[in-house]
């Protein structure tokens, strides 16, 4: 259910910008993604591609096995709340919201939007535009998640949300999907905050697949080197460093790449110590370059 | 309650032998559903079954179809077993290496056990 299937998708803006660059992207049904990127990284572009917004000039993109664009049956079943508010309207009220996307929606729970509306203390006849920043955002995270979509994307869906909110929603949003398993997107900037609710982490930078893999053996991916400087160099030439820091005759190398159980008792023995890096840390160093 | 220094399902898997090992978790008892564990614990849920998985491979937990999962009889013993086999390499022993770079002398380590079981039985 809801798989997605992406082959060599490229997408060009006016003006000679690349947004999205012969990406090639296999994401399983059923699976808690987590969607990282830089701003600018192509984020928004693609899954507004895979909810239809857009149509697909070079490359394919299939949901399901269909090509989502005015793809009727199936787009009823992808829902992408982001921040530039389609789902949520400024001349609409809250309680409208909920109705157009009752109608709309196929699987739509209105006790769990209800419930929803409660927790995040949304007034149900006040107008989208007398909300705050932070209601506005509360208010489309219940529509995404009382949709109950086979796809569910939310791009950057907290903005403005304090943190006590967020983590409603990060508790929400767990428990509905651990008696509703679907497939759920989140891109999102927090990774600290909600890094161990992915399943699976895909980076993408300029347009490019970085990186696609289980959120555990992505953090076992990365590690910190730590000890005499000399020896921290001698161990980690030849692997691929993402980062360097020395104080006084201690050095830390980030690397990323396996370490094999040889290499470790090789750092045992000289004194080092290895230790994972935080998800945030190896995205900041797989993404960084020039800002976009 | 989790960090970043282990795979998450690793910290959840020695998070349940410690509840074994204190005797919070006794023979045959029920665990968490890995449902029920990754909701407390704002976990993704297969990440939490990767953990018990690890559990029932080494024949910490069994699973009753249908039912959930247990610790197994002789969880406990094992475990015991294993930490006590580690004890000296991993303890001791780093403890040893430790007083000798910071220049304590072994004579002074071995009183202070002898005086912590003094005490102890005092």
């Amino acid at each position: 259910m809801s798989g997605i299937e992406i082959q060599n998708l490229t997408v060009r803006y006016p003006g000679d910008v690349t947004a999205i660059d012969d990406l090639t992207l296999k994401l399983e049904g059923g699976k808690i993604y987590g969607l990282l990127g830089r701003n600018g990284s192509g984020k928004t572009t693609l899954m507004s591609l895979i909810a239809a917004y857009r149509r697909v000039t070079e490359g394919t993109i299939l949901v399901d096995g269909q090509e989502p664009f005015e793809n009727e049956e199936l787009t009823q079943h992808i829902c992408l709340v982001r921040d530039s508010g389609d789902v949520v309207v400024d001349g609409d009220s809250v309680k409208g919201t909920l109705r157009r996307a009752r109608r709309f929606r196929p699987y739509w729970d209105e006790e769990f939007a209800q419930r929803l509306l409660d927790t995040f203390q949304l007034p149900s006849k006040r107008g989208v535009a007398k909300l705050s920043r932070g209601q506005k955002s509360a208010l489309g995270i219940t529509v995404g998640l009382a949709s109950r979509a086979p796809l569910t994307m939310l791009d950057e869906a907290y903005l403005g949300m304090d943190a006590p909110s967020r983590y409603a929603f990060y508790d929400i949003l767990l428990e509905d999907y651990i008696e509703n398993p679907r497939t759920i997107i989140l891109s999102t900037h927090l990774i600290e905050e909600v890094g161990r609710l992915f399943e699976q982490v895909v980076i993408i930078d300029r347009g490019r697949l970085v990186v696609h893999d289980d959120t555990d053996s992505l953090r076992m991916r990365g590690a910190a080197v730590v000890g005499p400087a000399v020896a921290v160099d001698d161990f980690t030439t030849g692997m691929t460093i993402l980062g360097e820091q020395r104080l006084g005759g201690t050095k830390s190398v980030t690397v990323y790449g396996e370490i094999d159980p040889d290499a470790r008792a090789v750092a045992a023995d000289w004194g080092l110590e290895l230790s994972p890096v935080a998800l945030q840390d190896l995205f900041v160093h797989l993404t960084k370059g020039d800002p976009a | 309650m989790f960090d970043d220094r282990s795979p998450i399902y690793h910290q959840i898997a020695e998070s349940i032998k410690n509840d074994i090992l204190s005797g919070e978790l006794g023979a045959d008892e029920q665990v968490m559903s890995t449902n029920q564990y990754a909701a407390y614990y704002r976990i993704n849920p297969a990440t939490a079954a990767k953990g018990f998985q690890q559990l029932v491979d080494e024949g910490v937990l069994y699973k009753r179809r249908g039912i959930g999962m247990f610790v197994s009889p002789d969880a406990r013993d094992m475990l015991l077993a294993q930490r006590r086999e580690h004890f000296f390499a991993d303890v001791v022993e780093p403890m040893v290496a430790e007083a000798r770079v910071i220049g304590i002398p072994l004579d002074d380590v071995v009183a202070r056990i002898h005086s912590l079981k003094a005490e102890e039985s005092a």
